[in-house]
């Protein structure tokens, strides 16, 4: 139960690039990925700015092989898994027990909401195939077939920690034996549904997002997918290469305090942070960056900031939100923040947090405005809440 | 990886939830669908609170606190719930007021009730429990993921306690995408007929069916989980039931019971007919699906129905196709398969 689990690939694809190279060059360039509404029709299209990915579904489908009719998250989640799986250099899936454990959080309900405009005015109308994946465990599966990834195949949907905790689950069951390997991970693409239904709560912001600062106004939603290739130490020493880190923490807590809002204190934040460092045995000044949850809406931001305030201060480590880049992208963001947390250590990087301006009241810190190269980076903390209260932290090590 | 089943609350389509007999009284159906008896919720749930809960949501709420009723148990250390479509009636509501308002004015509280997390959290907030939380949404198989993750909690020692739940609910935009898709039967049927005149198609249905399961010996323990175990489209489905018997240091000849997920659909249970002729051979077996309905966490009744009929060592009437009670029901195996790609098997023994 005490083995390691190593990273051995990191696939990321959001709106400030395709795979991992484009990432890098985009926080180098400090370049937001957000701009005008162009997937869909909405009223919301010259209003809210969102960061899409900047590939149609055509060219998704034409890179990925996978059939027209497939949801947008699908092939978000294809292209990132693949990239990880591709990363390792492992030959054949088939020489270790594989799973694949994904996380979104609706599903294919880009497809779906199309099927609905028919369906609500006759019950007998609406396009069967654009509903027929309409599940969560649907991406799963057409990807787990693709990557031929069986050995563990679930998927997991706690809003927008989902992928964080895939990861962390995948890292249990190498541990307790079940299998030797995981790709893991999550997407989600960005949806009428899902855009509607933040605007409703009024947390969207009509300009692009401002994390942790004092005037932010709330969050861009963006899309994407990030996946890690998980292995145990059996197979770590059959790669080829050396992994880029180990996941040495991790805590899923809840914050039990509202369905949508989090606690003033940062109840669930605090705990989870705390219980990933317990599980990793460090101290909090052991952390060299932490890659915030850092929607920008006002709540999530104060509730978070307390809570590292509570765990850190005075010793603060360089913190930030990347989402100041790709938007939030719900399901995918554990993961696209796991894959950015995973390359900080191997690269030496901090990233900024754009667009930041005026320190937050209520907290002595503020993030990083600009990127660092060759830093050293030993440990990294990464932060996921959703609705629900679900609170996962992870942290990961180098080795 | 094994717990104890240290209390179960099952609310199905049968009079299962607060009820002294044990499938004593069944409820027919003529139709296509199945569809819960609505308990009363204000002894779990406070009213203020239920009215602006989904019925999946209350569900699960109430059947988590029956759960902990009596077992001094105030707070699990963790949730898990396994639901393939989760919140249907919170996600259809917002749908469908998006496209009739044409994205304007929507109230927001549908969209925040439409997160398949929402039960497992809904729960964690009633009992105001701040542990591990999570939920599995996949498909036939979302119910016994959440249990996996449960037996590995409890192997890792993280926990001692844990609320684990398998819970869908069938609304009628749902069952009628289903039923264009093909699901179900295409006239009427008698539940209690359901398995006896096989067609394309089975009856939809729905449930919330949740667990207390423990670490710890107690005389009220209703039974032992003692493994679980999923498979993706497997080549050899008689060949895995084999080795989940072996890992476990038994043979078919050790099973008293099995209890298969047979749902009255031709090709679905195809596999079953002939299981119960080879490895299943001269093995008593019982049904569930045509009190419950088809629907992708049903294998949660099928526990909550293993773990009691151990505990109260009965065969009831209304599930069994073949055999009966011949000395003591020690071990009972579940066999069920979800559109024959995910295939799921679990071990339930007596303490």
């Amino acid at each position: 139960m005490s083995s390691t689990v190593y990273i051995a690939g990191v696939g990321v694809i959001s709106a400030i690039g395709n795979n991992v190279a484009e990432h890098l060059t985009a926080f180098e360039q400090e370049r937001a990925g957000m701009g005008d509404i162009t997937l869909f029709d909405s009223v919301h299209k010259g209003q809210l700015p969102v960061a899409e990915v900047k590939l149609s579904n055509e060219q998704l489908i034409q890179m990925t092989g996978l059939p027209v009719r497939s949801s947008r998250t699908t092939l978000l989640s294809c292209v990132a898994a693949k990239e990880a799986w591709d990363d390792a250099g492992i030959d054949d899936i088939k020489q270790f027990r594989t799973g694949f454990i994904s996380a979104n959080s609706v599903g294919g309900m880009d497809k779906s909401e199309d099927f609905f405009v028919d369906f609500i005015a006759d019950n007998n109308k609406g396009k069967l195939r654009n509903v027929f994946d309409h599940e969560c465990g649907s991406m799963t599966e057409i990807v787990a077939d693709k990557l031929g990834a069986k050995d563990f195949v679930t998927t997991l949907s706690t809003a927008c920690s989902s992928s964080a905790n895939s990861i962390f689950y995948a890292a249990r069951l190498i541990k307790n034996g079940v299998i030797d390997m995981a790709i893991a991970g999550g997407a989600d693409a960005l949806t009428k549904f899902t855009l509607n239904g933040f605007n409703t709560l009024m947390i969207t912001d009509k300009n692009f997002c401002k994390p942790f600062d004092q005037n932010r106004e709330g969050l861009n939603l963006g899309e994407g997918a990030g996946y890690l290739l998980l292995v145990s130490e059996k197979v770590v020493n059959r790669l080829g290469k050396k992994p880029y880190c180990k996941l040495s923490g991790y805590n899923n807590s809840n914050d039990a305090y509202h369905q949508t809002a989090s606690s003033p204190d940062g109840t669930g934040s605090y705990l989870a942070m705390t219980g990933a460092l317990a599980k990793a045995g460090l101290q909090p000044s052991d952390i060299d960056y932490i890659n915030l949850h850092g929607t920008g809406t006002p709540n999530n931001d104060s509730s978070e900031g307390i809570a590292v305030k509570r765990l850190f201060d005075p010793q603060y480590p360089p913190v930030s939100s990347t989402k100041s880049f790709t938007g939030h992208t719900l399901g995918g963001s554990g993961g696209v923040e796991a894959a950015f947390s995973v390359l900080a250590i191997r690269h030496g990087l901090i990233y900024p947090n754009l667009r930041f301006e005026t320190r937050m009241e209520e907290l002595p810190f503020e993030p990083v405005k600009h990127y660092q190269s060759g830093q050293e980076i030993k440990h990294v903390m990464s932060n996921s809440f959703g609705f629900g209260g679900n609170c996962t932290s992870l942290i990961f090590s180098a080795i | 990886m094994k717990a104890y089943i240290r209390s179960s609350a099952c609310i199905s389509p049968q009079k299962t939830f607060n009820s002294e007999g044990f499938l004593d009284d069944i409820v027919e159906y003529n139709g296509t669908r199945l569809n819960i008896i609505e308990p009363d919720y204000k002894d779990y749930v406070d009213p203020k609170l239920a009215r602006r809960m989904s019925g999946l949501i209350k569900r699960g709420v109430a059947a988590a606190k029956k759960c902990l009723e009596g077992t001094g148990i105030d707070t699990p250390d963790a949730i898990l719930a396994g639901t393939a479509f989760g919140c249907m009636e919170d996600t259809i509501t917002f749908l469908t007021r998006m496209v009739e308002m044409n994205e304007e004015m929507l109230p927001p509280t549908a969209f925040i009730q439409s997160t398949h997390n929402t039960v497992a959290a809904q729960i964690a907030l009633t009992l105001q429990c701040h542990g591990y939380n999570n939920t599995f949404v996949h498909k036939g198989i979302s119910f016994e993921s959440a249990l996996f993750d449960a037996l590995m909690l409890l192997n890792e020692k993280e926990a001692h306690h844990i609320i684990v739940g398998g819970t869908e609910e069938m609304v009628d935009a749902s069952f009628k995408v289903l039923s264009r898709l093909g699901l179900y039967r295409r006239q009427p049927v008698l539940n209690l007929d359901l398995l006896k005149t096989e067609a394309k198609g089975t009856m939809g249905g729905e449930g919330s069916v949740f667990f207390l399961l423990s670490d710890e010996a107690s005389g009220d323990n209703l039974a032992e989980l003692t493994s679980v175990s999923t498979y993706y489209h497997p080549e050899d489905i008689e060949q895995k039931i084999f080795d989940f018997l072996g890992e476990n240091g038994l043979t078919p000849i050790d099973i008293d019971l099995i209890i298969t997920g047979r749902n009255g659909d031709i090709k679905n249970d195809a596999v079953y007919h002939k299981l119960n002729e080879r490895i299943f051979k001269d093995k008593a077996i019982a049904n569930y699906k045509h009190l419950c309905g088809e629907y992708p966490v049903s294998s949660s009744f099928a526990l909550w129905l293993a773990a009691n009929m151990v505990k109260r060592q009965e065969m009831p009437l209304s599930v069994i196709e073949r055999g009966s009670m011949t000395g003591n029901l020690k071990r009972v195996l579940i066999y069920n398969h979800y559109q024959n790609k995910y295939h799921a098997l679990m071990l339930v023994s007596a303490v």
